[in-house]
C-alpha cells in the first residue's frame, strides 16, 4: 500500500485521532494522539490490508524549542506481507513524558521502549520492566535530552578529566610526563 | 617390588652384602625416581606436542620463540607457573582447595606403578593390577569435585558437578570393558595380559575374536578419553561455558598440577590400553623381531610408542571434533556404551568358554595382518595427500 | 501469539530469597569467554537446566548517538566504525546512504560497485568471525583458526586500500575515501578462488557436516517465524526461520538488484526450522553468495570508467531539514538509521536500530529451558557484537 492509502485507513478507522500526516517526507509519517497509540498499532498490526508485523524502530526524539516544547517518540512500521513502511509519531510534553506502551503488539518494542526511557525519561505506561537498559542503574538523568549536561561526578568519581588535568596542568604539575604517574585522576577528590 | 630386587642383584652382584634398609631405600626409590622424571618431563613433552599438533592442524605454526621450533617453550611456560604467585580468593575453603590438586595428581599419576614395561621392567606387579589402575584413577574424581566445592565459584562447582557425573558415568563401560581382555587371559596382571599376546601383531588381543574386541578397544579408549576430560568430553571444563570448570580459580603451581594430571592421565589410559590390547611392550613383528636391539630391550620404546600414538588420536580428535553437550554425554554413557559393553562381555565369555574358540576364532590370523597393513596404507595415504596438498597451495599462492 | 506470550518476566520476580531450594542465579558474563564481548545474562538454573534468563546490557555504552549530535556529519564516521566494529564497512555504509538519501546525492555507479565489493567482502569477514567463533562456541577450536586465516587475507585488502585493518572510515558522504588500488580486482579474485574452492568445502567438511555439530544445534533455540517478527529478529537470524527477506533484494540500494545471487535460507534439515544450526548454516551459504556477487561486481568494474571517487563529496555536508529512516543489510542484519536534520551542521538526532539489539530482545524468550551449554549455543547463533547493542 501507498503511504497514502495507509493514512486514508488510518483516518477512516480513527477519524480525529490521526493529528496530521507528512506524506512528502523522505519517509512518510503520521502523527497520531498519544492516548490512541496503542490501539492504532494493534490496529496497524492486526489489519490485514496494513498488516505492520515489524516494528523496525522506536526512537525518541526532544524538539525543546518547538511551541510548544515537546517530544516524540518515533515507531517506525515494516510489513512482512505486503513490504510496505510506514511511521507513527506521536507527541508528549517534556515534563513529565508519558505514552501508552505497545510491547504487547510488537515483542521488540519492550527493549526500545526500555532505551527510550533510559535516555529520554519517556515513561512508557503499561510497560513490564521499564529500567534502565544501556546506562548503569544509578545514572542520574536523561542524557539525549537536548538540555543535558554532562556531571562533574559519578558515584563520587570525577568523570571530567579533561578539565581536571588541565586545572592540574595550570597548577604546574607535570602529567604524563615523568617516568610514573600513578595518581588516579580522582586523587583530589580523596584529599579533600 | 621383587622384581626390581631380582634385577638390581642381577646387575650388581655387591649389593647381595648391603644391609637391607639400604637393599630396600633403593628398590623403593630407584623405581619411584624414574616413575617421578618421567612423570615430570611427560607433560612438558605432551604440551608441547599438542601446541605443535594443533598449531599444524590449524594452519600455523605453533610455538617458535623459545628454542629451536619452540622447544623450550613448555619448559619456559612451566618455569612461569612454578613462580607465579598461587591466588587463593576469599572465602575459599583453603584446606580442600590446596588438597584437590594434590588429589588429582595422587589418583593420575599413581596408576603408572603397575605399567609394565618390559618383561621385568616393572614398578610392581600385582596380581589385580587391572583392578588397580581402575580402582585408582577413578580417585581423582574425588579431587575434581573438592577443587569445584572448595573454590567457592558456581563455575567450579559445575565444573566439579559435571566431572563427577561424567567420570563415574564413564568408569562403568571402561571396568566392563576391561573384564574382556581379562576374560581371555584369564588374569588381572598386567604382566600376563601381555604375556598371552606374546608372538607377534596377530597375536594381539585387538585381533582377536575378530568383530568382538576392535569394537571393545575403541569403547575402551572412548570410555578412556572421557575419563580424562579431553574433547569432544571435556565438558567439566568447557571453557566457552563453564570459564574453565573446576580449576576457574586456580592459578600458578596449583594450575599447573591439574594440567599435569590431566596429562599423565591421557598417558595412562593410553598405555593402559596398549598393554590390554595391543601387545603392551611385545613388539609388533612375528618371532620377536625387534623385541631386542642388540643388549638393549626395547619394550619401553614400543610401549611408549603405542601410547603416544594414542595420544596422538586423542590429540587429532580434540582439535576435531566440537564439544558435545552434558545430556548427550549420559546418553553415549549409558544408552551406547554400557549396554554394549554387557553384550560383549556376555559374548565373549561365551566364546571364551567354548573349548572351539578358546583361544580366538578362526579367521583371526588372517585379519590381523591385511587390517594392520590397510591402516598404515591409510594413513600414508592421508599424509601423502596433505603433504601434495600443501605443495599445490603454496605454488598457487607463490603464482 | 497472546499478548501475555510476549511478556517478558516481570522485573522483581529474581529475588534471592524466593527461589526454590533447587535454583540457583547464575551470572554468565559480563567476563566470560562465551558472551561475546561484555555481555552479563542472569541465569536462574535448576541444576543444567536453565528455567529463566535475562540479558543485561550497556557494559560498553559510550552514547553514539549523543556523539552524532556533537560532531558534523563526516564526523560520525568514524563512531559509526566503532558500533560492529566486526563489520565496519557495513555500518559506515548505511549511514552514508541515509545521509545521501537526505541530502539528493547521487553516487556514481562506480561508487556503487566500490561500495558493493567493500561490503560484500565485509559481510564474507564478519560471517568467517561469527561462524569460527560459533564452532569455538560448541567446542571445535580449529575451524575457528581456518576461517580467521581467510579474514585476515580480507583484512589485507581493505588495508592495502585505505590503510586500516579494522576500523576503517571508508564510507563518506557521497563518496568513499580512497579508490581501489591498481591490482585490486586480481587480488580479490585470488582470495575468492580460494575460498570458494578451500575454505568453505573444508569448513563443510570439517564441523558443518560433523555429526555431534548437528546434534548439539538442530532443534536447538527454535525460533518460529512470527515470534521472530515480533521481536524483529532479521538478516541471518531471520532467514534462518525460513523468511526470505533480504533488503538486498526488497528494498536494493547501491545497484544491488542488478546483482545475481540468492537469498540464503534456514532448510530445518536435521530437526525444526529456525535452529541455530539454521542460522549459522545461512552464514555459511551467504558467504558463497557474497562471493558471487563480488565475481559480479568484480567483472563490472574492469568494465566501467573510473570516476572520481571524491567528485560527489561535498566541502561541508548540508543537509536540509527534514528526516529520514534508512536500512542497509548490514552482515548481522537490518541496519537502521534514523537521521533528523534540522539544516545545521550536526544532525539533530541519529537514532541506530542495531540488529543485535533487537535479536538480544528475543533472548529471553528462547532461553526459557534450555541446559547452559545450549545458551552458549544461543547467544553465539545470533551473532551479537556487543559494540553495536551497546552503541
Amino acid at each position: 500500500m501507498e503511504p497514502k492509502a495507509i493514512h486514508e485507513k488510518l483516518i477512516g478507522e480513527f477519524g480525529d485521532k490521526v493529528l496530521s500526516v507528512d506524506l512528502e517526507a523522505a519517509s512518510p509519517f503520521a502523527v497520531v494522539a498519544t492516548e490512541a497509540i496503542a490501539d492504532v498499532a494493534s490496529f496497524c498490526k492486526d489489519d490485514p490490508d496494513l498488516a505492520f508485523d515489524n516494528l523496525m524502530c522506536l526512537s525518541g526524539v526532544d524538539y525543546p524549542g518547538e511551541d510548544p516544547p515537546r517530544m516524540e517518540v518515533v515507531y517506525h512500521l515494516l510489513s512482512y506481507t505486503h513490504h510496505h513502511t510506514f511511521a507513527l509519531k506521536v507527541h508528549t510534553p517534556r515534563e513529565n513524558p508519558a505514552v501508552p506502551t505497545v510491547e504487547g503488539i510488537w515483542g521488540v518494542a519492550n527493549f526500545h521502549e526500555r532505551e527510550c526511557w533510559d535516555m529520554f525519561g519517556i515513561a512508557f505506561t503499561g510497560h513490564s520492566d521499564l529500567r534502565r537498559i544501556l546506562l548503569p542503574d544509578d545514572w542520574e538523568g536523561f542524557p539525549l535530552r537536548k538540555d543535558w549536561e554532562d556531571p562533574e561526578y559519578y558515584n563520587g568519581m570525577h568523570v571530567k578529566p579533561t578539565e581536571q588535568m588541565a586545572e592540574r596542568a595550570l597548577a604546574g604539575e607535570q602529567i604524563g610526563v615523568g617516568p610514573f604517574d600513578f595518581d588516579p585522576p580522582n586523587a583530589h577528590v580523596e584529599k579533600e | 617390588m621383587d622384581i626390581t630386587y631380582d634385577l638390581l642383584l642381577r646387575i650388581f652382584p655387591a649389593l647381595a652384602d648391603a644391609p637391607s634398609w639400604v637393599l630396600v631405600a633403593i628398590v623403593a626409590g630407584l623405581p619411584a625416581l624414574a616413575c617421578f622424571a618421567f612423570m615430570g618431563v611427560g607433560p612438558v613433552i605432551y604440551v608441547y606436542a599438542e601446541r605443535k599438533i594443533s598449531g599444524f592442524m590449524q594452519d600455523r605454526l605453533g610455538p617458535m620463540r623459545v628454542g629451536k621450533w619452540g622447544l623450550l617453550q613448555t619448559i619456559a611456560d612451566t618455569v612461569k607457573l612454578l613462580f607465579k604467585e598461587a591466588i587463593f580468593p576469599r572465602d575459599v575453603d583453603r584446606t580442600l582447595f590446596l588438597l584437590a590438586p594434590i588429589i588429582v595428581c595422587v589418583g593420575a599419576f599413581l596408576p603408572l606403578v603397575v605399567i609394565p614395561w618390559g618383561a621385568r621392567l616393572q614398578t610392581a606387579d600385582l596380581n589385580v593390577g587391572v583392578f588397580f589402575v581402575a580402582a585408582i584413577s577413578s580417585l581423582s574424581v574425588i579431587g575434581l569435585i573438592m577443587a569445584g566445592w572448595a573454590s567457592n565459584n558456581k563455575y567450579a562447582l559445575f565444573g566439579g558437578m559435571r566431572s563427577a557425573a561424567q567420570i563415574v558415568s564413564y568408569e562403568i563401560p571402561a571396568i566392563m570393558l576391561l573384564l574382556v581382555p581379562v576374560m581371555i587371559a584369564g588374569s588381572l596382571s598386567l604382566q600376563d595380559l601381555v604375556a598371552v599376546q606374546a608372538g607377534g601383531l596377530q597375536n594381539w588381543l585387538l585381533f582377536r575374536y575378530f568383530p568382538i574386541m576392535p569394537i571393545a578397544f575403541v569403547m575402551f579408549f572412548v570410555a578412556g578419553m572421557a575419563e580424562c576430560n579431553r574433547t569432544p568430553f571435556d565438558i567439566p571444563e568447557a571453557e566457552s561455558e563453564l570459564v574453565a570448570g573446576f580449576h576457574t580459580e586456580y592459578s600458578g603451581f596449583f594450575f599447573a598440577m591439574f594440567m599435569m594430571a590431566e596429562y599423565t592421565e591421557m598417558f595412562v589410559i593410553s598405555a593402559v590400553s596398549s598393554v590390554l590390547f595391543l601387545g603392551g611392550y611385545l613388539s609388533p613383528f612375528p618371532g620377536g623381531v625387534l623385541q631386542t636391539l642388540g643388549p638393549l630391550p626395547l619394550g619401553w620404546f614400543w610401549l611408549i610408542f603405542k601410547a603416544w600414538f594414542l595420544i596422538f588420536v586423542m590429540m587429532w580428535l580434540r582439535w576435531t571434533l566440537p564439544r558435545l553437550r552434558v545430556d548427550q554425554l549420559m546418553h553415549v554413557a549409558w544408552k551406547v556404551l554400557l549396554p554394549v559393553a554387557f553384550v560383549l562381555v556376555v559374548v565373549t565369555g561365551f566364546f571364551v568358554l567354548l573349548p572351539e574358540t578358546a583361544n580366538g576364532f578362526l579367521w583371526d590370523r588372517w585379519v590381523a595382518w591385511p587390517l594392520t597393513l590397510a591402516f598404515v596404507a591409510f594413513l600414508f595415504v592421508v599424509m601423502v595427500r596433505a603433504l601434495r596438498w600443501n605443495r599445490r597451495r603454496a605454488q598457487e599462492l607463490a603464482a | 501469539m497472546s499478548a501475555s506470550e510476549l511478556t517478558p518476566p516481570a522485573a522483581n520476580d529474581w529475588d534471592p530469597e524466593a527461589l526454590d531450594t533447587d535454583e540457583m542465579i547464575l551470572q554468565m558474563g559480563p567476563q566470560h569467554p562465551a558472551t561475546h564481548g561484555v555481555l552479563r545474562v542472569e541465569l536462574r538454573t535448576d541444576g543444567e537446566v536453565v528455567n529463566a534468563a535475562r540479558p543485561h546490557i550497556g557494559y560498553l555504552h559510550r552514547c553514539f548517538e549523543k556523539h552524532c549530535e556533537n560532531v558534523d556529519y563526516p564526523g560520525v564516521m568514524p563512531y559509526a566504525d566503532r558500533m560492529d566494529y566486526v563489520a565496519a564497512m557495513g555500518n559506515t555504509l548505511g549511514f552514508a546512504l541515509a545521509v545521501e538519501k537526505l541530502a539528493g546525492i547521487e553516487v556514481s555507479p562506480y561508487v556503487n560497485t566500490v561500495r558493493v565489493i567493500m561490503a560484500e567482502l565485509q559481510r564474507i569477514a564478519s560471517h568467517c568471525v561469527a561462524v569460527g567463533t560459533y564452532t569455538m562456541d560448541i567446542g571445535a577450536f580449529t575451524p575457528f583458526l581456518h576461517l580467521l586465516r581467510d579474514r585476515e587475507k580480507v583484512l589485507d585488502l581493505f588495508e592495502w586500500t585505505c590503510g586500516a585493518r579494522l576500523l576503517y572510515n571508508y564510507n563518506w558522504v557521497g563518496g568513499v575515501s580512497h579508490d581501489l588500488p591498481d591490482g585490486f580486482g586480481r587480488a580479490a579474485r585470488d582470495l575468492l578462488r580460494e575460498f570458494d574452492a578451500i575454505t568453505i568445502p573444508e569448513l563443510i567438511d570439517l564441523i558443518i557436516g560433523n555429526k555431534i555439530f548437528i546434534k548439539r544445534l538442530a532443534g536447538v533455540g527454535v525460533c518460529s517465524p512470527e515470534l521472530g517478527i515480533s521481536y524483529d529478529l532479521t538478516g541471518p537470524n531471520l532467514r534462518g526461520s525460513g523468511i526470505p527477506r533480504d533488503l538486498r533484494k526488497d528494498a536494493p540500494y547501491c545497484g544491488y538488484e542488478s546483482y545475481d545471487f540468492e537469498v540464503a535460507l534456514g532448510e530445518g534439515r536435521f530437526g525444526p526450522l529456525g535452529s541455530c544450526f539454521d542460522r549459522n548454516w545461512v552464514r555459511v551459504v551467504e558467504m558463497r553468495e557474497s562471493s558471487r556477487i563480488l565475481h559480479q561486481a568484480l567483472d563490472r568494474l574492469e568494465k566501467m570508467e573510473r570516476t572520481d571517487v571524491h567528485e560527489k563529496v561535498p566541502k561541508r555536508v548540508k543537509v536540509p531539514k527534514g528526516e529520514v529512516y534508512f536500512r542497509s543489510e548490514a552482515p548481522r542484519g537490518q541496519l537502521g538509521y534514523y537521521v533528523v536534520s534540522d539544516g545545521k551542521a550536526n544532525p539533530y538526532r541519529v537514532k541506530v536500530k542495531s540488529p543485535c539489539f533487537t535479536a538480544m530482545s528475543v533472548f529471553h524468550h528462547l532461553a526459557r529451558g534450555m541446559m547452559i551449554a545450549d545458551i552458549v549455543a544461543l547467544i553465539g547463533s545470533l551473532d551479537i557484537v556487543l559494540g553495536e547493542i551497546d552503541r
